[in-house]
């Protein structure tokens, strides 16, 4: 049997990928892909933990983690498609109409 | 030993696509390397015996919000693949503020196997043929303990749901 | 002798080999069942079909892969190189992994005893859409794409109705265990087609919409969209879709079998002197073995008559096999009984469910493509959702009655012919809304008046 430490460690790592996502695109769909990347990496420690207690809660939790990951998916890509029918665009430095 | 095995080859897979992911022009190639990160997070799944959180990541995230993404994306035309501003900055501050964070929490973690039983908690796991059958386990936890939480879900979906129609539906000039 | 047959079947390399079989032999089944398709569209249009390569066409499906093996490989110029590579592999890969948790008879099944069973099956054919959808953007091509939405807006919209149909098959067997649905149907005496007819064929229409089978295929419609999503792919690129939709096809097929018709189970497993029928293998093969040297002799060609010999004796060996496999006395191979009597009406079963879809596609005319998201949306979902309920209330009432097995029939009824009458007021409602919906709307913003829309 595996020691946790390298769910862990994998679980971080992906996080960390998707945080560096998030700061670095300018494309706000590519920024979303990469905030369900960050709740995947959730996902992963979650059921590591719940594996390794012996507790089911752990993968309830990540259930339910999943089926927000898609109503929070489905809403902001509506979002970005009704900010695109007005605006032709989807990158984040354009979307500046609050700026002063 | 298979456990290990398969462990690291799901592990390399997400690891690389995900890198992969956040570094690619064509959002439609971003897209393919999600799925193939998504699907390996699903092996993994699968590899600590969590059955129905596998198949459900399946069905759910790849075979539900990628094909929503993709849609979108072709939808708003991001198929091409567009010059990207280099921000060198941005991008060597990320990196850098990850390299360290990853450095340290993997040290603690490291460290924590070293010294049992004085830091972090390392549990250790039961073998796997005494687990309880995992939908059925699972099941049973949704619908006693966690029922309320599972009800609040639904109405979440069904607002999220309402919600995304209405922002994605045509203004039309009817009265 | 049982104990050394259930070692076998659980030594470490069974499921390997299984694995094995399934990435070698189902495309060679693929390409056989295209035979038998068009072999059954010629009998339904009243002319022969293949007949020259090999006697009665039996070697055209191996003329058709040395065709598209040797053909040129065709990538259009401005289309993605990468991507239109990984579409059709995508389909492939996810229609043979499917094929992991499905149970050709009691012993040939790869992931055995997963917990999530049948659940595995239709997942994973939900990795399917992507092959096409990727693949139809890849192309660079306005009819591909097209093709490919239509096609994927379709496949989404039928997985929910065949997952609520199939939800209501697990009420029924109280597991997703393959092998714990067949075990239920067999210690409740009766397929679930019976208690379920409903879901049954609800499952039976998403299930040809899920593999954009006719009537559902305009997205591949030929007369239409030139090839929809597989226009630009030519060669071994489309073969792989090709064998990707049949093997969909068994799937889906093994899927239905498997939660409604009983398995690998024959007819009436419970009835003792039913047994007679465990014959009908044996007697069939032999059937075909005559009938094979019967017309040996009259094949034009020496070539043609040897491989007539050949097909007979084969025939001949298997039939010899299930009659030394019976479970009667002694006879030598009788711990192979349930393996191999088990497949033998798997997929019979199978292929009777494979049959209807063939029968249909020959029968009935295209839908428009609104017509069939209509059907999907606004008449299945409501009635399979429907369903779901109706036998829910019908397993608690018999529950609370303690009607078993065939009694569960009688408590059945009432919440079935519910949701038939549900279904066809839902199709009444439909054709009242679908003409005045579906008709095109004029200069003046009212909608034309057509009697032949919906």
């Amino acid at each position: 049997m595996m020691p946790i430490g390298h769910y862990l460690i994998l679980s971080l790592a992906l996080l960390l990928i998707g945080a560096a996502g998030v700061i670095t695109r300018r494309n706000v769909i590519i920024v979303l892909m990469s905030i369900e990347l960050i709740l995947n990496a959730v996902n992963i420690n979650l059921v590591a933990f719940s594996r390794y207690y012996g507790d089911v809660a752990g993968q309830v939790f990540a259930l339910f983690i999943i089926a927000d990951a898609a109503a929070e998916a489905a809403v902001g890509l509506g979002i970005m498609i009704a900010f695109f029918r007005n605006r032709e665009t989807v990158l984040a430095d354009e979307m500046d109409l609050l700026k002063w | 030993m298979l456990d290990s095995i398969v462990f690291y080859f799901f592990a390399s897979i997400a690891v690389i696509s995900a890198m992969l992911m956040i570094t690619r022009r064509n959002a439609i190639h971003s897209a393919v390397f999600l799925i193939t990160t998504l699907l390996s997070t699903a092996g993994i799944f699968l590899q600590l015996r969590a059955e129905f959180l596998f198949i459900a990541q399946i069905i759910l995230y790849v075979g539900g919000i990628m094909v929503l993404f993709i849609f979108v994306i072709m939808l708003v035309r991001l198929d091409v693949p567009l010059p990207q501003i280099r921000s060198p900055l941005r991008q060597r501050i990320a990196v850098f503020v990850a390299v360290i964070v990853f450095a340290e929490a993997a040290y603690i973690v490291w460290k924590a196997h070293a010294m049992q039983g004085q830091g972090i908690l390392i549990p250790t796991a039961a073998p796997a043929d005494k687990l309880p059958p995992n939908t059925e386990d699972l099941a049973r936890s949704l619908f006693g303990m966690y029922l309320l939480p599972f009800e609040i879900a639904s109405v979440l979906l069904l607002v999220a749901m309402i919600g995304a129609v209405v922002m994605a539906k045509k203004r039309t000039n009817t009265p | 002798m049982l104990q050394g047959a259930l070692a076998f079947v659980q030594a470490w390399w069974v499921e390997l080999l299984c694995a094995v079989l399934i990435v070698l032999v189902v495309p060679l089944i693929a390409g056989y069942i295209v035979l038998v398709e068009r072999k059954v569209m010629a009998d339904m249009q009243a002319r022969l079909g293949p007949m020259r390569v090999g006697p009665h066409g039996l070697l055209q499906p191996i003329a058709d892969a040395l065709k598209l093996l040797i053909k040129e490989d065709l990538i259009p110029d401005d289309a993605d190189k990468f991507i239109f590579w990984f579409a059709p592999v995508l389909s492939m890969t996810a229609a043979l992994t499917s094929m992991g948790a499905v149970a050709f008879g009691p012993w040939f099944q790869v992931a055995r005893d997963i917990n999530i069973g049948l659940l595995f099956v239709v997942g994973i054919s939900a990795l399917g859409p992507f092959g096409i959808v990727l693949g139809g953007w890849a192309s660079n091509n306005h009819y591909s794409i097209i093709g490919a939405i239509r096609s994927t807006a379709q496949l989404i919209s039928y997985e929910t109705t065949a997952g609520f149909a199939l939800v209501s098959g697990f009420l029924l067997a109280g597991t997703l265990k393959v092998s714990g649905i067949v075990q239920a149907q067999l210690t409740d005496q009766v397929w679930y087609v019976f208690l379920a007819p409903v879901g049954f064929f609800t499952y039976l229409i998403a299930s040809i919409a899920e593999t954009n089978r006719a009537p559902f295929d305009l997205p591949e419609a030929e007369s239409e969209l030139v090839a929809g999503y597989m226009t630009e792919y030519s060669g071994f690129r489309w073969s792989l879709y090709f064998l990707a939709e049949y093997a969909n096809m068994i799937v889906v097929g093994a899927v239905g079998t498997t939660l409604f018709l009983g398995g690998w189970l024959r007819p009436f497993p419970n009835v003792q002197w039913m047994g007679w029928v465990d014959a009908l293998p044996g007697v069939l093969l032999g059937a075909v073995g005559v009938y094979c040297v019967v017309r040996a002799g009259k094949q034009p060609a020496q070539v043609q008559a040897l491989f007539m010999w050949a097909v007979a004796a084969a025939c001949f060996a298997v039939a010899l096999i299930f009659a030394l496999a019976a479970p009667v006395g002694n006879a030598p191979l009788k711990f192979m009984y349930a393996g191999l009597y088990g497949a033998f009406w798997f997929l019979l079963k199978v292929s009777a469910y494979i049959y209807i879809f063939m029968w249909l596609r020959f029968t009935l005319p295209r839908f428009r493509f609104d017509q069939l998201m209509r059907l999907g949306w606004h008449i299945l979902i409501p009635l399979a959702l429907v369903n779901v309920v109706g036998v829910g209330i019908g397993l608690a009432i018999q529950s609370a009655l303690g009607w078993n097995h065939w009694m569960g029939l009688l408590a059945m009824l009432p919440t079935t012919l519910g949701t038939i009458v549900v279904g066809m007021l839902l199709i009444r409602w439909n054709d009242k809304h679908a003409a005045a919906a579906s008709a095109p709307i004029a200069t003046d913003g009212t909608r034309v008046e057509d009697s032949y829309a919906g």
